[in-house]
């Protein structure tokens, strides 16, 4: 089964949408609460780096027998140091989103806890591409 | 324990999401940083914050959170209300700041 969802830049009312739905279905499909817990929290962090970041994204999930595939492909400002972006408490948010109480430096960092594999490929000026994958079992 | 029992025992305000009063509570979270209430509060709990934004009930909602209490006397946004009443988690609200309230509600809990 494959969704996808379009993500708007600075649209802070509808983040975490395509979390919510995709939570929805994995519920639904009798997938167990605690791996529903871990992609629910790495991709609404994910989800919220393109408002936060990025001008437009797009999610691509692909749920397969054996685990979840998840793409998020944006057209933003990419990132420049991606090893300095990963460390707990680096952040490059602008203030009104730190004033939400995002931006502490700990979306990158709480992805990778909550995945079992994250790989992230950006080119600056172009924009990020963000792959996750978690494990049914 | 249920949301109720914590409206009735320290007198909170009811904002909205009235129909989830009976949500059962398992613990508590304090923390303004929506990525640390993302990562690291657990499913039943009570949030204690003062983000009063929209994110706050999307947070409560994907987390599945049991309410979230406004401190200060801190209201709402409307949207956030119009969330809490769809999705059934009560926003609640005290005039009574974060430390004070928190510590109170750490004893009622523990102590149950």
């Amino acid at each position: 089964m494959t969704l996808q969802f379009n993500v708007e830049g600075g649209d802070f009312a509808r983040a975490g949408y395509a979390s919510s739905q995709i939570k929805k279905i994995l519920k639904e499909i009798g997938v167990d609460p605690d791996v529903i817990k871990h992609v629910v929290v790495a991709l609404y962090e994910a989800e919220v780096n393109i408002v936060a970041h990025a001008y437009h994204g797009v999610i691509t999930a692909d749920i397969e027998k054996e685990g979840i595939r998840i793409v998020l492909d944006d057209a933003g400002p990419g990132i420049p140091d991606i090893p300095r972006a990963m460390e707990r408490g680096y952040s490059t948010a602008s203030p009104e989103v730190r004033e939400m109480g995002f931006g502490a430096g700990m979306g990158l960092p709480n992805m990778k806890d909550n995945t079992d594999s994250l790989d992230i490929e950006s080119v600056v000026g172009k924009g990020t591409k963000v792959t996750m994958y978690n494990k049914f079992e | 324990m249920t949301v109720k029992d914590i409206v009735e025992k320290f007198g909170l305000k009811v904002y909205s999401g009235a129909s989830g009063l009976g949500r059962e509570v398992k613990g508590g979270y304090c923390s303004d940083l929506l990525s640390d209430v993302m990562g690291f509060a657990h499913e039943g709990s009570v949030l204690v914050t003062l983000q009063a934004h929209k994110n706050v009930m999307a947070i409560a909602s994907l987390k599945d959170l049991a309410a979230i209490v406004l401190v200060k006397g801190i209201k709402p946004e409307e949207e956030t209300a119009d969330a809490s009443e769809a999705e059934g988690i009560p926003v609640l609200g005290t005039s009574e700041q974060c430390f004070e309230f928190s510590g109170k509600l750490y004893d009622y809990i523990e102590g149950k």
